[in-house]
């Protein structure tokens, strides 16, 4: 099946296979919804059965000023009728709001896309804004593509007059308006989205109505106007998914679910101090509002408060939790040294971003992997598993979980600004499916007594509630007695008890690497972690079919690392890491299997395109 | 915990540890430590039911010499570590020690929000005017001009005042009392008995770093006439009875005044009520010399406590709701996929 907005060239058709994904990008201001119009185009677009997957681009200012460039805001969405992974390298349709938002996006567009513009936003003023001499949609600079501008600014008025709004709120239901056109184009079912609408709007019944009144406008407008040729509706069959119940699920909320089932598979309460940060916040909004589940939210002072708020809680008998983004993760490090030292368990979750320092707060990036496997003082291990998509996100919270109270340790979990953000259709699972782990703290002295320092085969220390009669005990930063946990400075017992530390966090059990798409062995392993896992894996799948020898390999335990990894890492020719850093991975790979991986590096705030890393796979094997 | 069963009343050594203690002979921790244990009794706490917790600092090494739990955590970090222990447990009776470097130099902000919440918990502060485990650098609370490694022409910024920066802060109970004073236990047992964050500054003498730097209120020699016990309901007297504080009321500042024959109505001597607030704010700014340095308990009103308003929002929040995962799991727009739409 092939799109309808873009007739493939022969050459292009033989260069991959027929779409049978349409990619569109919703570009305006920041204050024009585009984030909400784009959230809400994802689920009419989940409901007709799509596969889908979205990505939200939006700048860090909440409002920057109206019609600037660096002001754009923009959310894209590739759903299609087979399985998509990635958010699509280049949109076939783009919806620009005003002019910044051409300007910003309109070189992505793929070529002989089409473009549906507002012209009502297109004035001199905007114009100059966006830093156009001439008006683009008139001067014939957007040739290479197809245009269909009209006035969504006074069409939108004119659907809302009978409700009396002001001007300003008026041009607010300019965003249900283009959803309208949209699901028009794309046959989608409004009704969704009408008692969407119906709800958020419950306590001002006017503008609800005003919204569904542009909503129904711009899907009649594509109905009966009589429009160019290129926009004409057409249908995407649903992709075929394993039968059950869907949702979508962003990244911050499959991770506080999973949290949340963490703690309910372990038998402890959870406590979650946290620090707005961005795209962390996410993370805490969303447990807050759990309290029946007996979930404690702290919103502390500082980064730092946070996680030592976490770690007296963890003390305390309960499961400690914090999340932030990169520089606050800076902030905590201190305090994960003192979880190391105590031994306590503790789940980490770091949502990164663009760095250094304040860097891109908005933007993705997989920068943080040497600060969570390296980045704290002296000799201080610590678990770190890696989330692939907001779907994974779900298991490999309840693994942080299961880790940290098992081992003792505390543990972090690697998202980024991309997987906290994005979208994705997620098979609910049925919790059924998972084995409890419940938490058995000590309550009375063992045979022989009691030491707060004593191992059981996973070397892990007992866990003991303050509140216990009998095994009163002090904990601290200092360096701890074998078996006593007693301060000691001794030259033998630090060597003993940074092996231990650094053993029980080796002995953390991993699953086996398992290889994604290919062959154990061959001449070309992509070896990715985190959120490249949709760009690489459909870069290895159209490589494959045209007959490469190259194989994915995708690792979620970053520390301690699957004990095959080395040995399957050996079998290739070459291994190639594709990562949103400047090799970090990479460079632990190479040091711990001494194999020649070489990188592939993207540091632009956004995502890999699946042709970069096609380009990459046949330059490797050329 | 277990308040219907009754329990053996403790003494004093029950709650020393098999630790060797490890402070400088002669320094004012020791009398702190035995002022503590002694108190401990007295209050009918239970070893089991009570947590020390710590930053950095010499004071910070308590928590190992209190048979009870404890957490030497790091520095200034002390209040955020106990408000994580107390939210999971409010049943525990939470301590937080102290010095003026971790509380109030790298942990002052902690410092500031423990206070504002008004966390159940006591916090005794280790004034020392000087780091003593860094080896004698100045503090944020060492007088102007104070000679250490780190300022060896001597200190130039102004010291901040402990008690001042928490009421600043919004506290609900502050006292001062003095390391080897005899009356060290009863601020402690009123610091416990307050619900709330119990802030107590001790002027704790180092000697090896800072010896002697509170003698010119604490030596025998000067106390008479330099230290103000205030009392709840009492005038505030000293120097045995001979002077008073009054309020100048045309500045608004407090004032010396000499009591003649006990008759300190006659000299308007003002009478201590610690819900005062405003009379707090004076004794703790007096500048030592002209005045006398107050000490006791300053200021006692209680307010809701954050604990307890964690403890009861969650309860509330969660009133008529089943914590039940699979359907939390299945919430929001959901559809459902019957069969595959079309081969694969």
């Amino acid at each position: 099946m092939a799109s309808a907005v873009h007739e493939l060239t022969p050459a292009e058709a033989s260069a991959h296979p027929p779409a049978e994904s349409i990619v569109v990008r919703f570009a305006g201001d920041s204050g024009d919804g585009m984030q909400l119009t784009g959230g809400q185009f994802t689920l009419s677009t989940a409901l007709a059965g799509n596969d889908l997957a979205t990505f939200p681009d939006f700048p860090a200012e909440i409002r920057a000023p109206q019609g600037t460039l660096f002001g754009v805001s923009a959310f894209q969405i590739n759903f299609g009728s087979t399985a998509i992974e990635t958010a699509g390298d280049v949109p076939d349709v783009l919806v620009a709001m005003n002019p910044a938002a051409l300007k910003t996006n309109v070189e992505a567009l793929k070529a002989g896309g089409l473009i549906i513009a507002d012209e009502g936003e297109f004035g001199e003023r905007n114009l100059a804004k966006a830093k156009y001499a001439t008006n683009p949609l008139r001067d014939g600079s957007l040739a290479k593509w197809q245009l269909l501008a009209f006035n969504i600014s006074q069409l939108t008025l004119d659907a809302v007059k009978p409700f009396g709004l002001g001007n300003k709120e008026a041009l607010r239901c300019k965003n249900m308006w283009t959803l309208g056109l949209a699901l028009w184009m794309f046959d989608r079912d409004r009704a969704p989205i009408i008692d969407w609408l119906k709800a958020k709007f419950a306590k001002a019944p006017v503008l609800a109505e005003a919204n569904i009144a542009a909503l129904n406008a711009g899907h009649a407008y594509g109905e009966t106007a009589e429009l160019a040729g290129p926009m004409k509706q057409h249908h995407l069959a649903a992709a075929p998914a394993e039968p059950g119940l869907y949702r979508t699920v962003t990244g911050a909320e499959s991770i506080s679910l999973g949290l949340v089932a963490g703690v309910q598979l372990a038998g402890v309460k959870m406590f979650f101090g946290g620090y707005p940060i961005t795209p962390a916040s996410a993370i805490l909004h969303h447990l807050s509002r759990l309290k029946e589940f007996g979930i404690t939210t702290f919103q502390a002072e500082d980064e730092i408060a946070a996680i030592a708020s976490a770690i007296g809680a963890s003390y305390a008998g309960q499961l400690g939790v914090t999340s932030s983004s990169g520089p606050g993760i800076a902030l905590k490090g201190e305090a994960m040294g003192l979880a190391i030292m105590t031994e306590l368990p503790l789940v980490i979750v770091n949502s990164q971003r663009g760095g250094p320092s304040t860097g891109l707060p908005t933007k993705t990036e997989q920068s943080d992997l040497y600060q969570a496997v390296y980045g704290r003082n002296g000799d201080s291990p610590m678990p770190v598993i890696a989330a692939r998509s907001p779907a994974d996100a779900f298991d490999c919270a309840i693994e942080a979980v299961r880790i940290a109270v098992q081992y003792m340790t505390p543990v972090m979990l690697l998202t980024d600004g991309y997987i906290a953000n994005a979208a994705e259709p997620w098979l609910v699972p049925n919790m059924d499916d998972y084995a409890p782990f419940p938490v058995e703290f000590l309550e009375e002295a063992p045979e022989g007594g009691f030491l707060p320092y004593a191992r059981d085969e996973k070397r892990a220390r007992p866990w003991v509630k303050p509140g216990t009669p009998g095994l009163l005990h002090r904990i601290g930063g200092i360096e701890k007695q074998l078996g006593t946990g007693n301060i000691d400075y001794g030259a033998a017992n630090h060597q003993a008890m940074t092996e231990m530390r650094r053993d029980k966090v080796l002995g953390v059990k991993v699953p086996d690497q398992e290889v994604e798409l290919g062959a154990a062995g061959g001449k070309l392993a992509i070896v990715g972690w985190g959120s490249t896992f949709g760009p690489i894996h459909q870069a290895v799948r159209r490589a494959r079919k045209r007959g490469l020898d190259v194989s994915h390999i995708h690792i979620r335990h970053i520390w301690p690392m699957p004990g095959n990894l080395g040995a399957l890492l050996k079998g290739y020719e070459k291994v190639l890491v594709p990562e949103m850093n400047t090799g970090q991975l990479k460079t632990v790979l190479r040091d711990q299997f001494l194999v020649d991986a070489r990188p592939l590096n993207k540091i632009s705030g956004q995502p890999f395109m699946i042709s970069e890393i096609e380009a990459a796979i046949e330059e490797a094997l050329a | 915990m277990n308040e219907m069963t009754p329990v053996a009343k403790t003494l004093p050594k029950d709650w020393e540890t098999d630790q060797e203690v490890r402070w400088c002979p002669g320094c004012g921790d020791y009398a702190i430590l035995k002022a503590v244990q002694r108190t401990m009794p007295e209050i009918g706490a239970r070893p089991e039911n009570t947590v020390f917790v710590s930053g950095i600092g010499c004071s910070s090494r308590f928590p190992y010499y209190m048979e009870t739990y404890g957490f030497h955590t790091i520095h200034g970090r002390a209040p955020a570590v106990a408000t994580g222990v107390k939210l999971a447990n409010p049943d525990l009776d939470v301590w937080i020690i102290t010095g003026d470097g971790d509380a109030l130099s790298i942990g002052g902000n902690h410092t500031m929000h423990l206070i504002r919440r008004n966390l159940d918990c006591q916090v005794l502060l280790f004034n020392n005017e000087i780091y003593g485990l860094t080896k004698g650098q100045y503090s944020p609370t060492s007088h102007v001009g104070t000679r250490s490694p780190s300022t060896p022409f001597g200190s130039l910024d102004r010291p901040l005042t402990p008690c001042a920066y928490v009421l600043g802060s919004g506290a609900r109970f502050v006292a001062r009392a003095i390391d080897v004073n005899k009356n060290l236990p009863a601020v402690l047992k009123a610091a416990h008995a307050h619900k709330g964050t119990g802030f107590v500054e001790i002027f704790q003498n180092c000697i090896v770093y800072n010896d002697d730097v509170f003698a010119p209120f604490t030596d025998k020699a000067n106390a008479s006439g330099s230290q103000l016990w205030v009392e709840q309901g009492k005038p505030l007297l000293f120097a045995g009875g001979t002077k008073g504080l009054t309020l100048d009321t045309e500045k608004l500042v407090l004032k010396v005044v000499d009591v003649v024959d006990g008759d300190w109505q006659a000299a308007h001597v003002i009478v201590h009520e610690q819900t005062n607030k405003a009379i707090a704010h004076m004794l703790v700014e007096m500048p030592f010399g002209p005045f006398p340095m107050a000490l006791g308990v300053l200021y006692d009103d209680p307010a809701p406590t954050f604990e307890s308003a964690v403890v009861a929002q969650n309860a509330q929040a969660s009133a008529g709701k089943k914590p039940d995962l699979q359907k939390l799991l299945s919430q929001g727009q959901t559809w459902q996929v019957e069969k595959q739409p079309h081969a694969m």
